[in-house]
């Protein structure tokens, strides 16, 4: 019982768990992962990483080619999907729009034989929690996509499993009102405590609603740490591009030292980093930083890392300025201002100062051109 | 209470609003009329026009009064025991003498007296050519009875009282087998009469028995098909669209062929042993049902095709999430709503069997025939218009009454023909 005797944290735990479907190529490459009890956990991927699939063989669609996965300590693999009491939200609501909102939230209910009054009470209490109290009767084809996916939302938790997943639930929603049911989604979290596995490609929702983001690339599991880790510490070049935005500069280390190295750019100049993804001199790497963390004119003096580049272009955002800057041989380095720390002097050919201290740039592995 | 709420609103050069919408609103429906005026004058030469003549010919009834108009008008005062009286029967002379020469008219009349009471197409034209009669010899009464003892009943007048109108219910009333009584009053036809009724019951049954071996056969394959990944899909459904390209009477003869008792079918049967004489399976009722069912099956695979076709699979998903096991969920879940595919489908594989002729002609028995036989029977063999015209709008009749009461049933806004 070594192996088994499960952290009583651990919910869910992915163990080796492969998946082919052709037999020649693996969609889920190798997956260790560790869901905790009661947490908010998100996978986020571009489409074809293996994040959907990953959450299909937990609910049961798909089973793996292998490895185990194991619930509450419980073997899965051979229980078939409608045992396995977990709830699913998916992107196309999936409401049965032949049954009323009422049918659709009592459908799991009568399936486990709870008696009348029960399911009325537990439809009750669950519309309420998504704020529908009044469309029982209604169709679901009556009602808009924000209060479908509400309905669906309650349909997956009225049965109160211990754990719900969802699949892209808000991709057919518009941007606002995609804002507002990511934060209602967060709250219900917050209230039920239920375990909520969260399927997206869409990264902003991930850091907004996540304890934990797992990011997903090529059938494996990038990184996984909560989002301000995931952010501000990317464990390699494909996550700090995939989560929010970075320049990415190329270079080759000179020497390593410690926790930190010296590189030099591939456009000429030489920089101090913070060595993420490097052993030894003569390593390829990109470098990653933060728009938001370089610093320009003044502000740059006495920065570890000191350049000079020219502005290409003004992106105005309203509470922020984007500068567009031409800068060892890269011409997209980004650079984010607040608009009160813009100078007016600036103009668009000027040469600028730019600096940043070496714990902000971050050597990984090089990017695939 | 304000004041400009009750003006109608103005568009800027002072028209009313709703005026200019509506001179708007009519040069695009001018413009659709237009676009479908070729077709709707088609439709209205080759099928309305068509249709309409057929219902009209199913209650018309000109041949009598065309002849004697006066005579039956005369008859309307007689009391329908024994014969009519002397200015009646003057006036029926008066008119069959000036038919006399007309055959056609006479011939007419009689074959419509001839439906009536078999033998009256004798009595007419023996009676015409006894025309003139001399009221001088004698009571006209005496002269009619000695022309043929048949104008002695009274049934012969009786029938031919009856022709006042242009207009019967004779032949929908036997296509009903309802029969006209010695006192005038309609009754069903005894059991040795009664044809038609029985008929009517068989195209019904029979084409209820095909749809339904439509759905067996056809709703599993269209689940399988939806299944499929697009590209086999549609290679197989080109195998089930492959009988449409065939002529229906190609095929029919084809299972002719393969049911016949020395036939592919029963040759492989009797070789292998399982039987030792041939099977029965052609010109009778089950070569009729599987010639059918190949033929029609198309007709229900589409519409539920690509009803399927339009359900996610999430939604099958979503009820086995919510802990139903698949069976029940797929008749919970799926079925419902697959339910307008399944009713458009054989509402279309009924409608059509029960205007089916030349399968149960050539592959069915005396006994396996449908309403449509008959209407071929009359309008080739007999040339009775009228009874074909009854039976045919009996049975649209019949069609669109069906379609109501599924239209009630199922709503006709959820019928989807694919």
């Amino acid at each position: 019982m070594s192996v088994a005797s499960p952290d009583t944290d651990v919910l869910v735990s992915f163990r080796g768990v492969q998946k082919s479907y052709d037999g020649e190529n693996l969609i889920v490459k190798h997956l260790d992962l560790d869901i905790r009890r009661g947490e908010f956990l998100t996978l986020l991927g571009p489409s074809g990483s293996g994040k959907t699939t990953c959450l299909m063989m937990l609910a049961g669609f798909e089973t793996p080619t292998a490895g185990e996965i194991r619930l509450d300590g419980k073997l899965l693999n051979r229980v078939p999907p409608h045992k396995r009491n977990i709830g699913m939200v998916f992107q196309n609501y999936a409401l049965f729009p032949h049954m009323t909102v009422g049918e659709n939230l009592a459908y799991p209910l009568k399936i486990r034989k709870l008696p009348a009054a029960e399911v009325d009470a537990k439809v009750k209490r669950a519309l309420g929690m998504v704020k529908l109290d009044k469309f029982a009767n209604r169709y679901p084809g009556q009602m808009s996509g924000g209060q479908q996916q509400r309905v669906a939302l309650a349909r997956a938790l009225v049965f109160e499993p211990q754990l719900v997943l969802m699949d892209e639930p808000l991709g057919a929603l518009d941007k606002q009102l995609r804002e507002h049911m990511q934060l209602e989604i967060k709250h219900i979290h917050e209230n039920l405590g239920v375990t909520v596995v969260y399927v997206t490609h869409d990264q902003s929702e991930a850091l907004t609603m996540s304890d934990r983001v797992a990011v997903f690339d090529k059938g494996e599991i990038q990184q996984i740490d909560p989002a301000e880790t995931l952010y501000e510490a990317p464990v390699n070049s494909f996550v700090a591009g995939f989560i929010g935005e970075s320049n990415a500069i190329s270079g080759t280390i000179e020497h390593v030292d410690g926790d930190f190295c010296q590189a030099r750019l591939t456009g000429g100049g030489s920089v101090s980093a913070r060595a993420v993804c490097v052993r030894q001199a003569g390593q390829p790497t990109t470098l990653s930083i933060r728009p938001e963390r370089v610093m320009l004119g003044e502000r740059a003096v006495g920065c570890a890392n000191r350049f000079d580049a020219t502005i290409a272009e003004f992106i105005y955002l309203g509470d922020h300025l984007r500068l567009r800057l031409d800068f060892a041989g890269n011409s997209g380095f980004m650079v984010k201002v607040p608009v009160p720390e813009v100078d007016p002097a600036w103009q668009v050919g000027n040469r600028l100062s730019i600096g940043w201290r070496a714990e902000d740039l971050r050597a990984l592995d090089p990017l695939a051109a | 209470m304000n004041m400009t709420a009750d003006a109608p609103l103005l568009a800027a050069d002072g028209v009313p609003l709703a005026v200019k919408l509506k001179r708007a609103e009519r040069r695009k429906k001018l413009r659709a009329a237009l676009l479908v005026a070729p077709l709707a004058v088609f439709l209205l030469a080759t099928f309305i026009l068509p249709i309409a003549l057929l219902l009209y010919r199913s209650v018309e009834n000109p041949e009598v009064p065309a002849m004697l108009p006066k005579t039956v008008s005369a008859l309307a005062g007689w009391q329908g025991q024994g014969l009519p009286d002397e200015a009646a029967l003057g006036v029926f002379v008066q008119e069959l003498t000036a038919a006399k020469d007309n055959k056609a008219m006479v011939g007419n009349a009689a074959k419509r007296l001839n439906m009536e009471i078999s033998g009256y197409r004798s009595l007419l034209t023996k009676t015409v050519r006894a025309m003139p009669l001399d009221p001088a010899a004698g009571p006209l009464r005496e002269q009619f009875v000695n022309i043929d003892e048949r104008w002695a009943e009274a049934d012969y007048w009786r029938v031919l009282r009856h022709q006042d109108s242009r207009y019967t219910g004779f032949y929908l009333q036997s296509s009903l087998d309802i029969k006209r009584g010695a006192d005038d009053s309609l009754h069903m036809a005894g059991d040795d009469e009664a044809i038609y009724l029985k008929i009517f019951g068989r195209t019904l049954w029979m084409s209820a028995v095909v749809t339904l071996f439509c759905f067996l056969l056809g709703y599993p394959l269209a689940y399988w098909l939806v299944n499929l990944p697009t590209r086999k899909s549609n290679l197989l459904m080109i195998v089930v669209l492959l009988p449409f390209w065939t002529s229906v009477l190609v095929r029919v003869a084809a299972w002719i062929v393969l049911l016949q008792n020395e036939g592919l079918i029963n040759g492989a049967l009797m070789a292998m042993g399982f039987v030792d004489s041939p099977v029965q399976l052609a010109f009778n009722r089950i070569g009729v049902y599987i010639a059918m069912v190949h033929i029609l099956l198309p007709f229900m695979i589409l519409p539920v095709f690509s009803v399927m076709k339009a359900i996610p699979p999430t939604y099958m998903r979503a009820a086995v999430s919510l802990g139903s096991h698949p069976i029940p969920a797929f008749w919970k879940v799926y079925f419902p709503q697959t339910v307008a595919g399944v009713g458009a489908g054989a509402l279309l594989v009924f409608i059509m069997s029960i205007g089916y002729y030349i399968t149960p002609a050539l592959l069915g028995g005396p006994d396996d025939q449908m309403v449509s036989y008959y209407v071929a029977f009359f309008t080739n063999n007999t040339v009775n218009w009228g009874m074909a015209a009854a039976l045919g709008s009996l049975l649209l009749i019949a069609t669109m009454a069906l379609y109501t009461l599924y239209a009630r049933i199922v709503g006709a806004n959820r019928l989807s023909l694919g």
